[in-house]
């Protein structure tokens, strides 16, 4: 196996890379990003497209040029050399990969669990009732789950930076062929998806009649919806805006128009838009106060915003965050 | 592997009986009749499925459902991945096996020739239940047929298209059993299983892998037949089953499935890049045991089709690193196949065409699949566009080009009678085309946000799909060529003699199609199955004159 190592195979090794490097930053594949968590995705996906971009054009590059330069010419009818391996080579074009898979790993590893998929509080439904754990112990996790098997739900988990955030629950119940959002705050229910920006929203998700997928391209999360159980996501929007979800789970007939909008709004459009969701439910203003009354913030203005009794828009202020 | 090359001596046969065509219609228990019988009905069952297949690009020309309802295009949808999968590329791997195995090794027939003969004759009713189901509402769950979906929606077609499944999954276990004892038993005096091609070594994973999976597949499907007809609740959470189960266990079969389907082929490139680049393959031993790397890796990866699914993180994690795990033997033999071109004396031809076509192709698929392998990526696009793009590219950029490279390598052993080339080379140009305009549009729709499985799509997604369904209908006419290319060669084709190629595996040693005993004389191995170039003065076109004067 005779290597070429002159001039000309360094410029296009050099060449290789810089378009690799290139191309894995600008290859413009992913939708845009709407949250921290996306953007962690878009990180390890790039670094992908860098090395398969450069495993691509080694490749062909090879195939095109041995097509080119090792053709047969015509009434050449003799063999080529009788070259049965390289073993420096082999061990070479072995290792390579096998490092690259490895660091390819970790690297997935560490989006993964930063994005609170090894997290404890993923394996229960009920997250903030119990104490909180390390969220970068994954042996922890997998002992909970083996103890607490009834009460698992699968899906991604709180992130370690919003650990210590409140975050705002969401139902959601998939059904052929719709999502309905239900918020236990407040007891809204929609069609649509709202969140605040800059929150942490848990869903909670269940199906009623067969599995469907929750995906938020725009997030890079999904997770199957299944009937008998309940998953979770929980993801934190950093980007005003209004997003696809989708159905991503073969569902029947009409899988294709199971979709549905989620809107990111600015704090005071997520309290304009459940004020005037409110107004329609036919729960007393007390009732609403009561149900919402362990999230401070979120009561202090809309206590304010209905105009309530003094005593308490005091209460409400105890329990505000500032 | 070093001595040099001595062709074997094989007297030339005069008086072998010939088949006559009806054989091909019976319970014929001659391999290569058998093997024939397969990859006849597998091709015909690539012509059905690749319709199905044309009818989904046409409905997704627009992004509204108007040429087929939903109904029919989920239908449609079932029944492509399931013939195409279980009635094309599986079957072809059959034949192409029962076909050369026993040619290859040296043997007279395989170990079990009955059971051969049973194995193929479960596969033509396999396929006329499945097509039968068109009748009775045909399924509609996808080729996965995850409940509780498979389980409301029709129940008939359901059940015919478990009942196929079963029959299918039933007869590759025969084949397998046939195929390894063959090759374990009854090689020939003096070929150690280190000098096997390396297509029998591929059919020897391939073959372990089947014996080790379908038997949970097969236990999926009856569990699932139980919950549709006889109420029971396995996966029917309502009553308290677990849809998750049916997951694992139909995984844990249809994980291996694709290395089943990709292996054979594997092999298949091994055997036609050395013969037409006169070069011995780069790696032998590397190349075979990487066979079996990727038949071991294979059992236990089949959790990454379940990263969204009711799965905990660490179990997601585990299957990552083992899925990642499999590049390193598969990338092994794409170099080995790049080093084994580099240097030789190529042929281009439309076995080689079509070998360097599958290495061009299925590296794109091996990149996507190291991708899809990283949890946090694939939580984003399983089950997009971009997984049906990784898949195309592994089992038609892969199998199927290597199925086409194999096809027209042993051609004129298995007519006698030589391709006519230029139809030949056409059907890979607009093959290879086609199936870069189909597939690659793919990647860029997934990523963005389209979902697979859907008749109807966000219209921003309309000009790649265009160039999708175009691409798709440039396949539909490289069928045109491949037709005309085999019925022009069987009638009018030259005379392709014992060994066209010069090559030197022990299925050449005999005539062109091979005498219904294989070899008139029990045949000895003098070389390896790739010694090429160890004898400079080896004339090309005259292999038998040179072996007569040793």
């Amino acid at each position: 196996m005779n290597i070429p190592s002159n001039i000309i195979t360094l410029i296009l090794g050099v060449a290789l890379t810089w378009i690799s490097l290139w191309y894995g930053q600008n290859h413009g594949l992913m939708p845009l990003a709407a949250s921290d968590d996306a953007k962690a995705v878009d990180g390890i996906f790039d670094v992908m497209m860098t090395i398969g971009t450069g495993l691509f054009l080694l490749v062909q590059g090879i195939l095109l040029y041995c097509l080119i330069r090792f053709r047969r010419k015509k009434g050449d009818i003799t063999d080529g050399p009788a070259i049965e391996g390289n073993v420096p080579l082999e061990i070479l074009w072995t290792a390579i990969p096998a490092v690259v898979v490895f660091t390819l790993a970790i690297y997935s590893f560490e989006v993964y669990n930063s994005m609170g998929g090894l997290d404890p509080h993923a394996a229960h439904g009920t997250v903030g009732l119990h104490a909180h754990k390390s969220p970068s112990d994954p042996t922890k996790s997998m002992i909970a789950m083996d103890i607490d098997s009834k009460n698992i739900a699968y899906g991604l988990g709180i992130s370690s930076e919003s650990v210590n955030q409140s975050t705002s629950k969401v139902k959601v119940t998939g059904l052929q062929y719709a999502w309905i959002f239900n918020y236990p705050e407040t007891g809204i229910t929609s069609g649509e998806l709202h969140v605040p920006i800059g929150k942490a929203i848990e869903l909670d998700m269940e199906a009623v009649d067969v599995i469907h997928a929750f995906w938020l391209p725009e997030f890079r999360i999904k997770q199957d919806v299944i009937p008998g159980r309940t998953t979770q996501l929980v993801f934190t929007a950093n980007r005003v805006g209004q997003y696809p979800i989708i159905c991503a789970e073969l569902c029947g007939s009409y899988h294709g128009g199971m979709k549905t909008t989620l809107y990111v709004h600015t704090p005071e459009e997520y309290q304009k838009w459940l004020a005037d969701n409110n107004v329609n439910t036919e729960t007393t203003e007390s009732q609403k106060v009561a149900r919402s009354s362990n999230d401070g913030e979120f009561i202090f203005d809309q206590v304010k915003s209905l105009g309530l009794l003094p005593e308490i828009e005091q209460l409400a202020q105890l329990h505000s965050p500032d | 592997m070093t001595t040099p090359v001595e062709i074997l001596n094989v007297t030339p046969s005069s008086h072998h009986k010939e088949r006559k065509w009806q054989d091909y219609f019976t319970f014929n228990t001659d391999h290569k009749v058998i093997g024939i019988q397969y990859l006849v009905t597998s091709f015909l069952f690539y012509f059905i499925g690749g319709f199905f297949a044309e009818l989904m690009r046409t409905e997704l020309a627009t992004p509204d459902p108007d040429f087929i309802s939903p109904e029919f295009y989920n239908q449609a949808l079932t029944l492509h991945g399931t013939i195409m999968i279980f009635l094309w590329i599986v079957p072809a791997g059959a034949g192409f096996a029962n076909y050369l195995i026993p040619l290859m090794i040296g043997a007279e027939d395989m170990a079990f020739p009955r059971l051969n003969a049973i194995a193929f004759w479960m596969t033509p009713p396999a396929g006329i239940l499945l097509l039968s189901s068109l009748f009775f509402g045909a399924p509609q769950a996808g080729w996965t047929s995850y409940p509780p979906l498979s389980l409301v929606s029709g129940q008939w077609g359901q059940e015919l298209w478990i009942l196929s499944l079963l029959i299918g999954g039933t007869s590759s276990i025969l084949g397998s059993i046939n195929f390894i004892t063959t090759m374990l038993k009854m090689r020939t005096p003096g070929m150690s299983i280190n000098q096997m091609p390396l297509f029998c070594w591929a059919m020897l994973s391939a073959s372990a892998l089947i014996l080790l999976s379908t038997p949970a597949l097969a236990a999926a499907l009856i569990l699932l037949s139980f919950d549709l007809i006889a109420g029971t609740n396995f996966f029917n959470p309502t009553g308290g089953g677990d849809p998750i189960v049916y997951q694992h266990l139909f995984w844990f079969y249809s994980h291996p499935a694709v290395y089943i389907m990709i292996l054979p082929f594997f092999g298949a490139i091994s055997d036609v890049i050395p013969v037409h680049a006169r070069k011995p393959i780069f790696g032998y031993r590397a190349i075979a045991y990487s066979s079996l790397a990727i038949s071991f890796l294979g059992l236990i990866v089949w959790a990454h089709h379940m990263y969204t699914s009711g799965t905990p993180g660490w179990l997601r994690l585990f299957f990552m690193a083992t899925t990642m795990l499999i590049a390193v033997p598969t990338g092994i033999k794409v170099f080995s196949w790049c080093a084994t071109l580099w240097g030789g004396k190529i042929s281009l031809n439309t076995p080689m065409l079509f070998a360097i076509g599958f290495v061009s192709s299925f590296v794109i698929g091996g990149i996507t699949g190291v991708m899809l392998a990283s949890v946090p990526l694939d939580i984003h696009v399983h089950d997009t566009y971009f997984v049906v793009a990784h898949f195309h590219y592994v089992l038609f950029g892969g199998s199927v080009l290597g199925l086409f490279a194999g096809f027209y390598h042993w051609f004129p052993k298995i007519t006698g009678k030589m391709i006519y080339e230029p139809m030949g080379r056409l059907h890979f140009a607009l093959t290879f085309i086609g199936l870069n305009l189909t597939f690659m549009p793919m990647h860029e729709l997934g990523l963005l946000g389209m979902n697979r499985r859907v008749a109807l799509y966000d219209v921003q997604f309309q000009p790649l799909n265009q160039l999708s369904t175009l691409g798709a209908y440039v396949m539909a006419v490289s069928t045109v060529p491949l037709v005309i290319a085999v019925f022009w060669s069987l009638f009018k084709g030259e005379k392709a003699g014992d060994n066209p190629w010069n090559a030197l595996t022990l299925e050449w040693q005999t005539s062109s199609p091979p005498p219904i005993i294989n070899f008139e004389h029990t045949p000895v191995v003098k070389t390896g199955p790739y010694d090429y170039g160890y004898h400079p003065d080896a004339k090309l076109e005259d292999p038998l004159a040179e072996a007569q004067s040793l």
